[in-house]
């Protein structure tokens, strides 16, 4: 893990900053300008938590970022996590990570579990407050376990040194003599004391240690983390409890529906509204203006009533004059046909330009090949759909306005800007409530489903829970980016790989390339290679995009995993040996960091997932192995699946073995699922799903006609783990990205076509 | 608007509504039970998914008129009081749900499966499972709680260590 220090001439806004938010860092604070930076680093007493029992929180510098645009400097110090020690024993744990399915709000309590020694059945969970002193708490990029893994054994550290110190003075016996085990200090002697008897003014008075004088646990002696834990809140989603934005229920609470242009940009010029109001349950309709960034708020039809079939019969009923003049004229055949044709010519962006490409390719003893590989927009499809409740409280006496919000949300705090942007209220006036999300895989980062809720619950003055249909939900949302990537390469005399080239054509909204459409310098195999030239061109389209689980990575994946598997074949080569040979020696492309690709921890898993998955053993006839390899979010994946295809182009995907490098794993049973997980999102999105549009109007409109995976054809799936002595990475996403090109490597072994388009439906294949 | 008398996991409600609301409404917003969730509309993804006299039916898409005076059981009325039904157990025990947003459509199909067919094979689980749409991709967790659930029903003498699934708080596994 890298860590970044605030640099010193930031003091002054930092002190300011901190004490803003009602941070007293004196308990750790030693002297001067100077330490305050390193008592950052430190603990403090947190007041307001807990009733009564020991509550403490840890501060740290924000870890080193892999985004392009980092996070501003100011926001360089977070308060990460806080844990809570009742005097009945039980210990809560907070996550500063949004749950949405990946997990988090198990396992980053169970690294501070770890650390102080405690009985996990004795730990609870709960999400943080969304508080700005919290700093940064948004999931997003597989990022919460290298983000938080060092604060996480800080704060568990601290705590179990807390806990010793006061049973030291409680059994009066020497701190040295004393050690944790399992919610217990324990004596040589045989005597012991439960961390729950510890709790109170004897250790309320224990200095906090600084972390220089911490230590941690040996990996070895781990009995935590490593293990199968189950989520934490499992037993409440067995039994139907309300922990989904969309099951908030607040008194005295309406509920919404926001219509908006099916065609994306139109705008209101009038509608039935009076006609609206008269529908039954119907408290009011109006018209909301947009701001011109769909993110945001888009002009729509609000209509607010007594329930929600209340106000999705009145819906029926609403017609609306758009003005579309200025809206969406995106079409899909237009699209692909203008792809397709710009990336005959280089791109207007240079990526990489190294060596001699030109020379290689003219080269008379290589050969060079030449293909054109293209994929469509994808939908999120999170199965709860975009929901927010909002209570808008009119001022009264001269009192401010102020908001609640109950929003599921993969970055919850970030509400409040456009609280105070869009609706003039003071930050401080805004409390936000961050709630398990149904699915989130990169759609929940924008901010319109609540802005819409706090128009509606401002206009009417009571709570309001607006709901997005479904339609609404793929009809409005931020699509993976489509695009086409034209690609050429030549293999020397004895069939090594020698030179690369591609044009990434991708998308850009508003004049700004969309999150996930980038072709990056350091993108597979080009810093393998000694002849590697790449430029891309984004296409300017209204239709927004923007993250979809593992951004970037899920198309880039397919493209270069497959041509690398043709070149094989060209070469007339064994596809693991010639994979293997392009890694090469074990060393870093790049700086040395977990950002950059490490061709030994690369080969190994390429190794591994071909060894387990019975990669050059013999299969039935009609069915092939297909491998794939993809570096992304800090993870190695290499997945081998078997497939079977028919004549027809029915396939069936028979099991996926997975090898997975993300270092240390912290629990077992989260890292098993979110690779069968993705695995299984990345067949259903690659085999039928695909966003059209013609005029600016999405086509599909719900699940009858966009196709998803069903039990029937979820195949098995083996995760295999090589935990590497490195720091741990996040593994909500990684291990999309090579299913796709292992399953249409397969394909091409067993039928001879090659698949160059995603969805494969385009290419004439259905599940069998 | 008209009353509607529904029995709801052991329960009578009177509730007034339009005689085309679909019961999983009037189980959201009116008797307050929301463990039925809202995924598509039109009985295509199965998260509204309750029993109706013991036969899974998509609440999204059934209208009150249509259910009233039968036995309406929810994800809520599956537990015997505080006692879960065995596949809540070996559902916490396995570990199945990601989101979780779905799973209580899974467990009504579930239990229903195992009403009527007490030892289904993989082909009969995936091929009643199949109107259960899982967003996460947690299937294979999913039909190994099933069969397990079977297999213990059926020999009382197995244990979720016989099932092969893998059960929580194992053994690490070995560091590179």
């Amino acid at each position: 893990m890298t860590t970044r220090k605030p640099s010193s001439r930031l003091t002054d806004t930092l002190k300011g900053r901190l004490q803003a938010r009602g941070i007293d860092l004196t308990t750790s604070t030693a002297a001067g300008e100077e330490s305050l930076v390193v008592s950052r680093r430190g603990f403090l007493r947190l007041s307001g938590y807990g009733g009564g029992s020991l509550v403490l929180g840890c501060y740290l510098p924000l870890s080193g970022t892999p985004e392009v645009n980092a996070a501003p400097a100011v926001d360089a110090v977070e308060l990460n996590t806080f844990i809570s020690l009742a005097k009945d024993g039980t210990i809560t744990i907070y996550s500063p990570g949004p749950e949405m399915g990946q997990g988090v709000k198990t396992s980053l309590p169970m690294i501070v579990a770890e650390e102080m020694c405690a009985d996990w059945s004795s730990v609870r969970t709960e999400a943080a407050p969304v508080e700005e002193r919290f700093g940064r708490q948004s999931s997003g990029g597989s990022t919460n376990i290298w983000r938080h893994f060092q604060a996480m054994r800080i704060v568990g550290a601290t705590t179990r040194e807390m806990l010793l110190a006061a049973a030291a003075e409680r059994m009066k016996l020497p701190r040295t003599e004393l050690r944790a085990e399992q919610g217990r200090i324990l004596h040589s002697s045989g005597r012991s004391i439960a961390f729950a008897e510890l709790v109170g003014p004897e250790l309320e008075r224990q200095p906090v240690p600084s972390p220089e004088t911490l230590t941690f646990k040996d990996p070895s002696t781990y009995t935590l983390l490593g293990t199968r834990v189950g989520q934490t809140d499992n037993a409440d989603i067995v039994q139907g409890r309300p922990l989904f934005g969309i099951d908030q229920q607040v008194p005295g609470m309406l509920y919404g529906t926001f219509v908006k242009c099916a065609v994306l940009g139109g705008k209101v010029v009038s509608a039935n509204l009076e006609e609206v109001r008269r529908a039954p349950g119907v408290k009011d309709a109006f018209v909301v203006r947009g701001t011109g960034n769909p993110s945001e708020l888009s002009d729509g039809i609000a209509i607010v009533g007594s329930s929600t079939w209340a106000v999705l019969e009145a819906r029926k009923k609403l017609q609306v004059q758009w003005d579309e003049s200025e809206a969406s004229r995106d079409s899909w055949q237009a699209f692909q046909e203008q792809a397709d044709r710009v990336s005959r010519e280089t791109g207007e962006t240079p990526v990489a330009d190294s060596g001699d490409v030109e020379g290689a390719f003219a080269h008379p003893d290589h050969r060079v090949a030449d293909a054109f590989y293209q994929y469509g927009f994808v939908s999120h499809l999170c199965l709860e759909p975009q929901n927010c409740t909002a209570d808008y409280r009119h001022g009264t006496g001269g009192q401010a306005d102020s908001l609640e919000l109950w929003i599921p949300s993969q970055i919850p705090g970030r509400a409040r800007q456009y609280a105070q942007s869009l609706f003039g209220l003071n930050p401080e006036d805004v409390t936000i409530h961050q709630l398990r999300m149904g699915g989130g895989f990169g759609r929940r980062t924008s901010y319109e489903y609540a802005n819409e809720a706090i128009a509606m619950s401002r206009q009417v003055g009571a709570p309001v829970k607006n709901l997005w249909t479904r339609t609404d939900d793929i009809q409005h949302d931020y699509f993976r980016a489509a695009g086409a990537q034209r690609l050429r390469a030549a293999l020397d005399a004895e069939g090594r790989l020698v030179a690369w080239q591609n044009h990434f054509v991708g998308v850009s909204n508003r004049g700004k390339v969309v999150p996930g459409s980038v072709l990056q310098p350091s993108e597979f195999p080009m810093l393998n290679l000694n002849h590697a030239r790449a430029s891309q061109t984004a296409l300017e389209i209204a239709t927004p995009c923007s993250y979809w689980r593992a951004p970037g990575a899920n198309v880039n994946g397919f493209v270069v995993q497959s041509f690398l598997h043709e070149l094989s074949v060209l070469a007339g080569r064994d596809h693991l040996e010639f994979l293997l040979e392009i890694m090469g020696e074990p060393r870093y492309l790049g700086a040395p960091n977990q950002w950059s690709l490490h061709t030994g921890r690369a080969s190994a898993v390429i190794r591994l997932a071909a060894e387990r998955g019975g990669w050059g053993g013999t299969v039935p006839d009609g069915e092939g192995l297909g491998l794939a390899f993809h570096f992304s979010h800090a993870a190695y994946v290499a997945e081998l699946a078997h497939v079977g295809v028919d004549e027809a182009g029915k396939v069936k995907v028979h099991k996926v073995t997975a090898a997975v490098d993300v270092g240390p794993v912290i629990n077992l049973s989260g890292a098993e699922g979110q690779v069968e997980g993705a695995i299984i999102d990345g067949i259903s999105a690659m085999m039928g799903q695909k966003i059209t549009m013609e005029g600016g109007r999405i086509a599909q409109t719900n699940l009858h006609e966009y196709p998803v995976l069903r039990m029937p054809h979820a195949p098995v799936v083996e995760a295999h783990f090589i935990q590497s002595d490195t720091a741990p990475s996040g593994l909500g996403e990684p291990a999309l990205p090579p299913v796709a090109p292992a399953i249409c490597n397969a394909i091409f072994t067993v039928t001879g076509k090659r698949v160059r388009t995603l969805p494969i439906a385009d290419a004439g294949f259905a599940f069998a | 608007m008209a009353s509607h008398s529904l029995e709801v996991n052991g329960v009578v409600h009177h509730v007034e509504a339009d005689q085309n609301e679909p019961l999983l409404w009037i189980l959201r917003d009116a008797i307050g039970l929301v463990g039925a969730k809202y995924g598509c509309g039109i009985g295509q993804c199965g998260a509204c998914t309750v029993q109706l006299n013991g036969h899974p039916v998509r609440s999204c898409s059934l209208p009150v008129s249509a259910v009233a005076g039968q036995k309406i059981t929810t994800i809520e009325g599956l537990s015997d009081g505080d006692d879960l039904h065995i596949l809540q157990k070996l559902w916490v025990e396995f570990d199945v749900p990601q989101c979780g947003y779905c799973q209580a459509g899974q467990l009504m199909s579930a239990a229903a499966l195992l009403e009527t067919n007490p030892d289904p094979s993989d082909e009969e689980i995936d091929a009643y499972m199949a109107g259960n749409f899982c967003r996460c991709g947690t299937y294979n967790r999913i039909r190994k709680a099933i069969r397990t659930a079977a297999e213990m029903k059926n020999s009382p003498a197995v244990t979720v260590a016989d099932s092969g699934a893998l059960p929580l708080a194992g053994v690490p596994q070995e560091r590179a």
